[in-house]
C-alpha cells in the first residue's frame, strides 16, 4: 500500500459521477458513504485503489467509486481480486460481495482467498437474502426462513460468515452494522491497514425484501445490550451503562454484570486481537446477540505472510539466484546443440 | 556380426512400450534427443494411459512412446520399424503398430506364465497367438540388467528400474547412436542421485554391448541426417513451446506474464513449465479451480499484465463465463486449450480437435473471440506468441487450440534470436488524451481496440464490468441502439484482425484440381500425405489453417480456385461446417476421425484418393 503522507484526500475524491441506484432506505448507501470516508482517512490515492465486485445489489458499488473498479461476474470477485493484487501488489484492493455472491456461488473462491491470505479487503454485505433477483433465501438465512424460493421455510442451516473465515484460517475478521457509521469507518481502515485478507462482515438491511432481518439485535432500543464493540487492549464491556462484561466460564464465555454475583472489573476479559491463537476470537465471533452480545469491531487481526508478497519475493529470489535476463539465456543454459 | 544386414533409411520409427512404470517415456526421450543431436529431424508421440499406475503387467497399464527420426520427418510415423516390448502386455497392445519387415525386441524374462496370464493370452505361445511374423529378438533384459548391477549395492526395486535403459542401450546399438550423449542426459536426469546415474550408465553400456555381441540375424539401420538451418537447437515438446512463446511475448510487450491455471491433462505441463519460469519473472499461480484460473488472469489483465490461463476442453467449458467477461470488458486474455478426447471426461490422454465449436461459440450472447491453432509442436511457440500479440494489440481474448498430440509431441527446434519476433505494441492511453481528461474506457483506436491503462496510472481510474456500456461515455447503458452498436463493434474488431495476420499459403501442387484442407495439430500427417499423393500421381494442393477466427483474408480466393475441396480433421466435421457456413457456394468433402488417435498418413492418402475418384 502506498500511503501519500502529504496528500489529504476528502471523501469526495473517491466518489464517481454516477447516480447511485440502490433503493431508497437501502443499507448500502450508508456503507458506500462510510467507505468513501474510510478511504479518505486511509490516505491512499484513488489511482492506487481498486474496487472489485461480483454480482448482486452490493456489487454495483464500484461504479460509485472514482478508483479503478471492476464489476465482474457472479461469485468470482475473490478470484479476480487475487489475480489483480498478485499482478500488481502496490495497489490497495477492495472486494465487495454479498452473502449470496461471496458465500454461495463464490464460496470456493472466498475460502481460498482467505486461506492464501491475499492482501485484499473483503467487505461482505450480509442481508441474508437475494435482493437483485427479488427475494430468495441465501446461505446465511436461518433454518425455516420463508422466502419466494422457500415458501414452506428452508430446511438447511446457514453459514455463519465468521465461522467460515476461521475455518479457512483467516487472520482478520471484523463486524459492523450498516448504520454504525463510525464503527464501520474505523473497521474499514483497520482492514485496509492489515496485511493479508481482511474480511469485514457488515449486517446490512434490505428494506424491500428482508426489512428488519437484523433488528432484534440492531434496533436502537436493544443495540447497546445485544452488541459489544471490541477494541484491542480494552476491557470487553457493553450495555447502556457499560456495566456488563464478558468473563471466562470454563472454556466458554459468559456475560455478567460488574458488581453483581461477585464479579468485579478485574474479572472482565481484555480483548487481544493480535494473539495468534484464534480460540477466543472464534468464541467472540460466534456470539449471536442472544445470550451473549454480538461482537462488533476488529475481532481478529494477526500478521501472517501474504500470498502476493510471497509470490513476488519468490520471483525475486529465484531470478537473483539463476541470473537469467531473457528466455534465450535460460534456454541456452539447458540441453542444446549447435548446427553449423 | 556376420548375420547383420545394414539398411540405410531416410527415416525410421521406433516405438518403446512397457508398463506405465517402466520408464518408456524417459528411454524414448533420450533416444529422441540423441538423434536430434546427431542432426536427425525428430517427431515424437507419447501414448500413455489415463491411469497413473494400472496393475503391473496388465493391458490397461501399457505406456508407449513412438519417435520418428531422419529426414523429411513431419510426423511420428504411422507404424514403427522397431518395436520394443518390455512385457507380454506391451507386445499384445503394440504389435499392430509394427511395419511389415520390422523388428521386435522383447524382454523375454517378462513372458513367464504369470505374465501371459496377466496380459490375457489364451495360450503359452504369445508370438504365434498374435500371428507375428516379424523378426523377434528375444533378449533377457531383466536377467542382463540384474547381472550388470550385481555388485552395485542397489536394492532389487532400483535395479528393476534400470531395465528401460538396457533397452535404450540396445536400441542405440541398433541405430548406431554413440552412447556419450545418452550418458550425458542420464547424468543430468540423475544429478542428485549419483548412484542411480552410475547404475544406469552401466546398464546403458551393457545393453549396447549385448547388441554388439549377439549372434542373431538382425537388421541394423543407418539413418540419413537432415541439413538444418545453422543455429542453436534444443528438443522441445508442444506444451513447453507454448509456455516459452508466452514468455517471448512478455519480453516483446514489456508487460509481466501472469498465468492462472488448474491442473488438467494434457495441459498441465504448461503450468509446470511456467511455474519453473519464476526465474524469468513469471507469476504462475495454481488456483482453486478452472474458473478462478481464468478469473485471476482477468484480474491480472485489468491490472496491466499479459494474462494467460491454460486448460483442456472440460476446463474451457468452466471458463466460458469468464471469457465472456473479458469479451465485454475488452481485456487482453490468452486462453490455451490443449484439446483431448471428449465429451465430458472423455479420453483425457488422447488427442482430438473437438473443441473448435466450443472455442468459437461456447459463450452466452454475441461474444466473438479470436481463435488460433498451432500446427506442430514447435509451432506452439510461434502461435502462443501470436495469441499474445493479437490479444494485446486488439484487446480481446484469444483462444489457442493446441491438442494432446502436438502438446506432448516433440521435435528439434532452433532457438530464435532475440530479433526474430516483432515488438508487441500494447494500446497505452495517449498521454495527451489522459492529461486533457478526454479518455473514456471505450474510446477506440483505428483497429477498434480499447486502450489499456496499467493499474496505478494517475488519471486513468475507470470502471469496467460485465454490464453493457455506453460506447462514448463508458457508463452503464441499457439503450437498445447502443447495445446493438457495441455488439457490432466487438464483432468488427475481431473481423479486422484479418488485416493483421499472414495470408493462407498453398503447399503441394497448387495447380491441382483438389485442395486438401486441415487446421491445427494435424499438419504433419496432412503435409506428408499431400507429398505422398503428389508423388504417387494424385496431385493435390494443401492449405493448412493456423488462424481460425478470423480466417486469413485470402481464404475465399484460394477456395474459389479448386474444383474439389476436402477438409480433414479429428472430429465429425466442425471446421468443414464453419467453412461451409462462411462459403456456402462450395461443397466441401470431408475426412474425419474420432478415435482419440492422430491421423495416419496411410489412411489420409487412401481416403483422399477415394474422394478424388468419386
Amino acid at each position: 500500500m502506498i500511503i501519500m503522507e502529504n496528500t489529504v484526500f476528502t471523501p469526495a475524491d473517491f466518489k464517481s459521477d454516477q447516480a447511485v441506484r440502490w433503493c431508497p432506505g437501502c443499507g448500502d448507501h450508508a456503507i458506500l458513504n462510510t467507505l468513501h470516508k474510510a478511504m479518505a482517512a486511509l490516505g491512499v490515492a484513488p489511482h492506487m485503489t481498486a474496487v472489485i465486485s461480483g454480482i448482486g445489489c452490493s456489487s454495483r458499488l464500484p461504479y460509485y467509486m472514482n478508483t479503478f473498479g471492476f464489476h465482474t461476474i457472479h461469485g468470482r470477485a475473490a478470484a479476480i481480486a487475487t489475480g489483480y493484487k498478485t499482478a500488481h501488489p502496490e495497489m490497495t484492493v477492495w472486494q465487495i460481495s454479498g452473502d449470496g455472491d461471496g458465500l454461495a456461488i463464490g464460496g470456493n473462491h472466498f475460502i481460498h482467498a482467505v486461506r492464501r491470505n491475499v492482501d485484499i479487503n473483503i467487505i461482505l454485505f450480509n442481508n441474508k437474502i437475494y435482493g437483485l433477483t427479488k427475494g430468495q433465501y441465501s446461505p446465511t438465512s436461518a433454518r425455516g426462513f420463508v422466502s419466494k424460493s422457500s415458501p414452506y421455510g428452508t430446511v438447511e442451516d446457514p453459514f455463519i460468515p465468521a465461522e467460515l473465515v476461521f475455518g479457512a484460517r483467516g487472520n482478520f475478521f471484523g463486524r459492523s452494522i450498516d448504520v454504525e457509521l463510525e464503527i464501520s469507518r474505523d473497521l474499514f481502515v483497520a482492514a485496509a491497514r492489515h496485511k493479508g485478507t481482511s474480511v469485514v462482515e457488515v449486517l446490512q438491511n434490505c428494506v424491500i425484501f428482508n426489512n428488519g432481518i437484523h433488528s432484534a439485535i440492531t434496533d436502537r432500543e436493544y443495540r447497546a445490550d445485544r452488541t459489544i464493540l471490541l477494541r484491542h487492549g480494552e476491557k470487553m464491556l457493553f450495555g447502556k451503562n457499560m456495566d456488563k462484561g464478558l468473563v471466562r466460564d470454563g472454556f466458554l464465555l459468559k456475560a455478567v454484570t460488574v458488581g453483581e454475583d461477585g464479579y468485579t472489573l478485574d474479572d472482565v476479559l481484555v480483548h487481544d486481537a493480535h494473539t495468534p491463537s484464534n480460540f477466543l476470537h472464534q468464541q467472540l465471533a460466534m456470539m449471536d446477540g442472544q445470550t451473549l452480545p454480538l461482537a462488533l469491531g476488529v475481532i481478529r487481526d494477526v500478521e501472517a505472510p501474504t500470498y502476493d508478497e510471497s509470490v513476488a519475493a519468490q520471483v525475486d529470489e529465484v531470478r537473483a539466484r539463476k541470473g537469467f535476463t531473457t528466455l534465450r539465456d535460460m534456454i541456452l543454459a539447458g540441453e542444446t546443440w549447435e548446427v553449423k | 556380426m556376420e548375420n547383420t544386414q545394414v539398411k540405410t533409411l531416410d527415416r525410421v520409427v521406433v516405438r518403446f512400450s512397457g508398463d506405465s512404470g517402466d520408464g518408456m517415456q524417459l528411454a524414448g526421450n533420450i533416444f529422441t534427443n540423441v538423434s536430434a543431436g546427431l542432426g536427425n529431424q525428430v517427431s515424437t508421440f507419447p501414448d500413455y494411459p489415463a491411469e497413473i499406475r494400472a496393475p503391473q503387467g496388465s493391458l490397461g497399464g501399457v505406456s508407449g512412446f513412438q519417435v520418428s527420426v531422419g529426414t523429411g520427418v513431419h510426423t511420428p510415423g504411422d507404424a514403427c520399424d522397431v518395436l520394443v516390448a518390455m512385457n507380454a502386455a506391451a507386445l499384445k497392445q503394440n504389435h499392430r503398430f509394427l511395419k511389415p519387415g520390422g523388428v521386435i525386441i522383447v524382454d523375454i524374462d517378462s513372458f513367464r506364465e504369470s505374465d501371459l496370464k496377466k496380459a490375457q493370452y489364451a495360450t503359452d505361445r504369445p508370438f504365434e497367438e498374435l500371428g507375428i511374423k516379424a523378426q523377434i529378438v528375444e533378449v533377457p533384459v531383466t536377467t542382463m540388467t540384474k547381472a550388470a548391477l550385481a555388485d552395485s549395492g542397489l536394492d532389487n526395486k532400483s535395479v528393476m528400474k534400470c531395465r528401460n535403459i538396457f533397452a535404450l542401450g540396445l536400441v542405440c546399438w541398433l541405430f548406431d547412436r554413440p552412447l556419450e550423449a545418452a550418458r550425458h542426459m542420464l547424468r543430468n536426469k540423475f544429478a542428485k542421485k549419483p548412484a542411480v546415474f552410475e547404475a544406469n550408465a552401466k546398464v546403458l553400456e551393457a545393453g549396447y554391448n549385448y547388441g554388439n555381441n549377439i549372434h542373431a540375424s538382425v537388421t541394423t539401420y543407418k539413418i540419413e541426417t537432415a541439413d538444418p538451418k545453422p543455429g542453436i537447437y534444443t528438443d522441445i515438446n508442444g506444451n513447453t513451446a507454448t509456455a516459452w512463446g508466452l514468455i517471448m511475448a512478455s519480453e516483446k510487450c514489456g508487460r509481466p506474464l501472469f498465468l492462472g491455471s488448474y491442473p488438467i491433462t494434457p495441459a498441465t505441463d504448461i503450468l509446470h513449465e511456467l511455474a519453473k519460469r519464476k526465474d524469468l519473472g513469471v507469476k504462475a499461480c495454481q488456483m482453486e479451480d478452472e474458473i478462478s484460473g481464468v478469473c485471476s488472469a482477468i484480474g491480472a489483465a485489468f491490472a496491466g499484465n499479459l494474462a494467460v490461463t491454460s486448460t483442456s476442453g472440460p476446463g474451457l467449458a468452466l471458463k466460458s463465463e469468464g471469457i465472456g467477461l473479458a469479451v465485454m470488458a475488452e481485456l487482453p486474455l490468452v486462453v490455451i486449450d490443449v484439446q483431448r478426447g471428449g465429451p465430458s471426461t472423455g479420453l483425457p490422454t488422447k488427442t482430438e480437435q473437438t473443441d473448435l465449436m466450443q472455442a468459437l461459440y461456447g459463450r452466452n450472447g454475441e461474444s466473438p473471440v479470436a481463435v488460433v491453432a498451432p500446427a506442430t509442436p514447435t509451432d506452439c511457440f510461434t502461435m502462443a506468441f501470436e495469441a499474445c500479440r493479437i490479444a494485446i494489440e486488439h484487446m480481446t481474448p484469444v483462444i489457442l487450440l493446441s491438442d494432446a498430440f502436438i502438446g506432448n509431441g516433440a521435435s528439434a527446434w532452433r532457438v530464435p534470436d532475440a530479433d526474430e519476433y516483432p515488438a508487441i505494441k500494447s494500446c497505452e492511453v495517449p498521454a495527451d488524451m489522459l492529461a486533457a481528461g478526454d479518455w473514456r474506457p471505450y474510446v477506440r483506436t483505428a483497429s477498434l481496440s480499447r486502450y489499456w491503462p496499467v493499474a496505478g496510472t494517475p488519471g486513468a481510474t475507470h470502471r469496467l464490468g460485465g454490464l453493457e456500456k455506453n460506447a462514448d461515455t463508458g457508463a452503464i447503458s441499457n439503450d437498445p441502439a447502443n447495445h446493438e452498436k457495441m455488439v457490432l463493434l466487438r464483432r468488427e474488431k475481431i473481423a479486422r484482425i484479418a488485416d493483421d495476420i499472414p495470408s493462407l499459403e498453398v503447399l503441394g501442387d497448387a495447380d491441382a484440381d483438389t485442395l486438401l484442407i486441415g487446421w491445427g495439430g494435424t499438419y504433419g500427417h496432412l503435409r506428408t500425405a499431400a507429398n505422398e499423393l503428389c508423388a504417387a500421381g494424385h496431385p493435390v494442393a494443401f492449405a493448412h489453417f493456423r488462424y481460425i477466427n478470423p480466417l486469413p483474408a485470402n481464404t475465399a480466393d484460394i477456395m474459389a480456385r479448386y474444383k474439389r475441396i476436402i477438409v480433414a480433421e479429428l472430429n465429425t466435421g466442425m471446421f468443414a461446417d464453419y467453412l461451409q457456413a462462411k462459403f456456402p457456394g462450395k461443397n466441401l468433402l470431408r475426412i474425419n476421425k474420432i478415435q482419440g488417435q492422430p491421423f495416419s498418413v496411410g489412411e489420409l492418402v487412401e481416403k483422399t484418393v477415394k474422394l478424388m475418384e468419386e
